[in-house]
């Protein structure tokens, strides 16, 4: 960010290089957040667009734009950079950025390897991008690679896939790894546990999560590679391996990573609300009790992806239990967010907007998410296009919007100007009307029976796909407007004060804004 | 209104798909003519199928109970939001209430979701268990899984065929208007009688596929090496679609799934009836085999084949697509015959190419590989013979 300035006092110690090594080699968590953001935003934009291909061809009935080959790598490619690229390294850029400020703390625990975990992305997507370039075209087997579709039937530049997500897995370790041994050694003096911003919590538990599943992903595709390159068979009927334990594994990783990219959500709008309810958030410890139940049922309930799979009754039903029990610690959070705005005297500045359009249609997400958590009422629903509505619904209004209303809180102090507010709104109200637009509908093509993943579809889902690309390409566009407000922001705009919000609380708003490049040298006190 | 932003809309990302778009056929007043000629279509169905089975039945009013459930809560909820931020906005509310938390009301809002899960599980469970259920079937069909089309077998009957997408490709491509049930149709049905306890056993012979047909509430995964069962019994004769909804590939979008269920006396007639087209088949398929056929019986035949069969994945012009290889060209359609034979024949080590050995008779399969072997660029020049193509099948 060209706009943070040193401050007097700590100029003496700051050896910033200036030009394209300064971003290269710099172990500063502020410079690196700033990375990650950049990063996240530039992939949300590829994926995007990739998006916008796919809403193309389903425009309307029929074979138009592209051939389901391609449309197939279009669908494959966007789930996996919107999940490992955008929201992913997006929270990791909030968490670089805040957790040090938010603790106290003058850096994260582990720069070097901060450094480290950054640039491996850029590293990882260059490969991943680059596949649909290759013989044979990119993965085409969904974000989910399903074995066999991955394995025997898969294009070769799967292995290219395989490396990136290793390489990606890695990125990801460290920096969770970094982020537990800054929360646990780096807390100002007097900032126990249970003082800590939400924010700081939910992404401690996203860490341990990280670290326990990450892992477990990176083992699935090494067995992919095994059983494509060196005559294993994992998943391989033939060759007395099994196909749906890809399914086990995958799931196991994979419905904690949908916690991953929420949990971090959960903790910005926790933020966000009370300041602009101007009251204190409700419950904080039942946040964190519930923060906690949510990251630990998440382990036990990875089948439920699965109840079409052939699984006997006795697993069916204990998944559709444990499934239901996830509605509890998180109706906890909903209400508890809805009891910190009661009586509260609340303003509605955009990141307030986008928090209470977070929460919502994070709920809205959420009871789909019950519905489908019946294991009878899944047989139908299972991989329609209701299964596409739910999952976008906790995803883009749900994890994205949430990024959307940190990124409006807090640029005044990465900045040090203010955002523009009418820029600000346009940007909420097109996303809010253009994301209903798209995802909405899809609930009903889906009760109708329309599959998930394909280029063409019978006449009856017409009108409601044409609304969905309709909504797709104008959310599409709304988005610019953030660009716009962004490099406004960036290059100049009123001077923000050290803290202008008058609710916000926390360490983060005892710095000037912009907040200086090395903070908290001395640690503060906190009683 | 709506046709006035569709239109801007493709404007503007149409010149994006331009750029990635591979084969752009239509132009933008026929594909706002066709738009509207959509619009005009009525019945839109925009909820779960009530169906035509008990399970069905059940699996609806659970859904809508469910659902209701959810909306009032949403209600509730974001109805309390509302009115929140009504009341309590900085201009009616200027001073903030000082409390944060209330043992007794976090109790209340732990319990009550509590409550109404159990009440859910409850009904849920009961249906799991009887869905779950497949003793005492009155018939057994296995129904196997190819990219991209199923098979069909009565286990009892002796009877099997397969079931492919029978819409046209020109309508497919918007060269002709598409038909009532597009993309929903198949050239042969899988026929089932009514009020029989039907299982089905279903499996794959390469990806993983999923057998879906919304009006009996059976969506069951074909996976390769692995037999799953689902039943179902029907109360109501007639024609019911579905379609694949496991991503199989490049045409998962095209393999549906048509059931035709008729009455008692309609199935036993429609049994007898194939028992004779197969035998007739067979004896067709045998007297085939064992003549020696011309260059231009061979060529028209096979090319005819290689359509229907072959062009999915290696493309009507030979050329390939993805991980499916070219064949113009190719080192084994202008090699020897024998080791194309075996292909054809046995399939690939790695199983992308099936076997066609039992799909195809000797002689299509002879039509087919001497059509390889001398279309396009290939020069093959050599006729393979239904008796050739038999002794490498016994090998």
């Amino acid at each position: 960010m060209s706009t943070i300035e040193h401050t007097a006092d700590h100029d003496h110690h700051d050896h910033k290089p200036t030009g394209i090594t300064r971003w290269l080699f710099t172990t500063n968590h502020k410079d690196i957040g700033t990375m990650y953001l950049i990063f996240s935003l530039l992939m949300f934009f590829v994926g995007g667009g990739m998006a916008m291909v796919i809403r193309m061809e389903l425009f309307q009935p029929g074979l138009q734009i592209v051939d389901p080959a391609f449309f197939n790598q279009m669908t494959t490619m966007h789930g996996l950079i919107m999940v490992f690229g955008a929201v992913m390294p997006g929270m990791v850029g909030f968490a670089n950025w805040m957790i040090p400020m938010m603790i106290g703390a003058p850096d994260m625990a582990l720069p070097r390897m901060n450094n480290w975990s950054f640039w491996l992305l850029p590293a990882a997507f260059t490969i991943m991008i680059l596949t649909p370039f290759m013989d044979g075209g990119g993965p085409a087997f969904g974000w989910t690679f399903y074995a066999p579709l991955s394995t025997t039937y898969a294009p070769p530049s799967t292995d290219f896939f395989i490396f990136a997500v290793h390489i990606m897995g890695m990125s990801s370790i460290m920096g969770a790894i970094n982020v537990i041994v800054t929360i646990m050694n780096m807390r100002a003096p007097g900032m126990t546990y249970m003082k800590m911003p939400l924010f700081v919590w939910t992404w401690f538990i996203t860490a341990f999560l990280l670290i326990a599943v990450m892992p477990v992903l990176a083992s699935v595709v090494t067995m992919m590679l095994t059983d494509r390159n060196f005559g294993t068979s994992f998943f391989d009927a033939a060759g007395g391996g099994d196909p749906v334990m890809f399914q086990h594994i995958f799931w196991f990783f994979g419905h904690p990573e949908v916690y991953i990219m929420i949990l971090p959500s959960f903790g910005l709008a926790s933020a966000i609300i009370p300041t602009f309810a101007r009251k204190k958030l409700f419950g904080y410890s039942s946040m964190v009790y519930a923060t906690g139940s949510i990251a630990g049922l998440s382990f036990i309930v990875w089948a439920h992806h699965m109840f079409t799979t052939g699984m006997p009754l006795a697993a069916e039903l204990f998944f559709m239990y444990a499934t239901m029990l996830i509605a509890v610690p998180t109706g906890v959070k909903v209400f508890n967010w809805v009891a910190t705005m009661w009586q509260g005297s609340m303003t509605f500045e955009t990141p307030m907007l986008f928090a209470i359009a977070f929460v919502i249609l994070f709920t809205i997400g959420g009871l789909s998410g019950v519905m489908m958590a019946i294991a009878p009422l899944d047989t139908q629903y299972h991989d329609t296009y209701f299964i596409v509505a739910h999952f976008h619904y906790v995803l883009f209004p749900g994890a994205i919007f949430g990024g959307f209303a940190g990124a409006y809180y807090w640029l005044p102090k990465w900045t040090g100007h203010m955002y523009s507010e009418g820029l600000g709104k346009a940007h909420f109200w097109t996303s809010m009307i253009f994301v209903n637009m798209t995802f909405f509908p899809m609930h009903f093509s889906g009760l109708a029976g329309m599959p998930r993943r394909i280029p063409d579809y019978s006449q009856q889902f017409a009108d409601f796909n044409m609304w969905s690309s309709i909504g797709a390409f104008g959310l599409g566009l709304s988005q610019l407007i953030f660009v716009w407000m962004l490099i406004k922001t960036a290059r100049g705009g009123e001077k923000a004060p050290a803290k202008p919000w008058d609710g916000a609380e926390g360490l983060e708003w005892t710095l000037p804004s912009p907040a200086p490049y090395h903070s908290f040298s001395t640690p503060p006190k906190i009683d | 209104m709506k046709i006035k932003i569709a239109f801007n809309m493709i404007l503007i990302w149409g010149l994006m798909g331009m750029a990635i778009g591979k084969k752009i056929k239509l132009t933008l007043v026929t594909l706002l003519a066709s738009l509207m000629s959509q619009a005009a279509l009525a019945d839109i169905q925009y909820n779960l199928t009530k169906g035509v089975t008990e399970t069905s039945q059940e699996v609806y009013d659970l859904h809508m109970i469910v659902t209701w459930v959810c909306v009032v809560i949403g209600v509730v909820v974001f109805g309390i939001m509302f009115l929140s931020m009504f009341l309590h906005s900085k201009s009616r509310n200027p001073v903030p209430a000082k409390f944060s938390h209330s043992t007794l009301m976090e109790i209340i809002w732990t319990t009550i979701p509590f409550v109404i899960l159990i009440s859910l599980a409850v009904p849920a469970t009961k249906t799991l268990i009887s869905i779950e259920d497949n003793s005492k079937s009155d018939i057994d069909i296995l129904i196997t899984g190819y990219q991209w089309k199923w098979e069909y077998k009565y286990l009892e009957e002796d009877i099997s065929f397969f079931s492919n997408l029978s819409t046209p490709s020109e309508q497919i491509n918007g060269e002709a208007p598409k038909g009532e049930h597009y993309l929903l149709e198949v050239d042969k049905p899988l026929v089932i009688p009514v009020g029989k306890k039907i299982r089905f056993l279903v499996t794959s012979k390469d990806v993983i596929h999923s057998w879906f047909v919304p009006a009996f509430s059976v969506k069951q995964d074909g996976v390769p090496g692995f037999i799953n069962e689902a039943w179902t019994r029907v109360d109501k004769p007639g024609i019911y679609r579905g379609q694949c909804t496991e991503l199989c590939g490049k045409d998962h979008g095209f393999m549906p799934v048509v059931v035709e269920v008729k009455s008692a006396e309609d199935y036993a007639s429609w049994i007898a009836e194939q028992k004779v087209l197969q035998e007739q088949a067979k004896i067709a398929a045998a007297a085939a085999s064992a003549t020696s056929w011309s260059r231009e019986d061979l060529m028209a035949k096979g090319e005819e084949i290689y359509n229907a069969k072959c062009a999915a994945c290696h493309g009507v012009d030979g050329k390939g697509a993805g991980p499916f290889p070219a064949l113009d060209g190719s080192k084994i359609a202008n090699g020897p015959a024998d080791p194309h034979i075996n292909v054809v024949v046995n399939g690939s080590s790695n199983n992308m190419m099936p076997a066609w050995k039992g799909q195809l008779t000797d002689a299509e399969i002879a039509a087919v590989i001497t059509f390889e072997r001398n279309a396009w660029s290939n020069k093959a020049g050599d006729l393979v013979q239904p008796a050739q193509v038999a002794s490498t099948a016994k090998q």
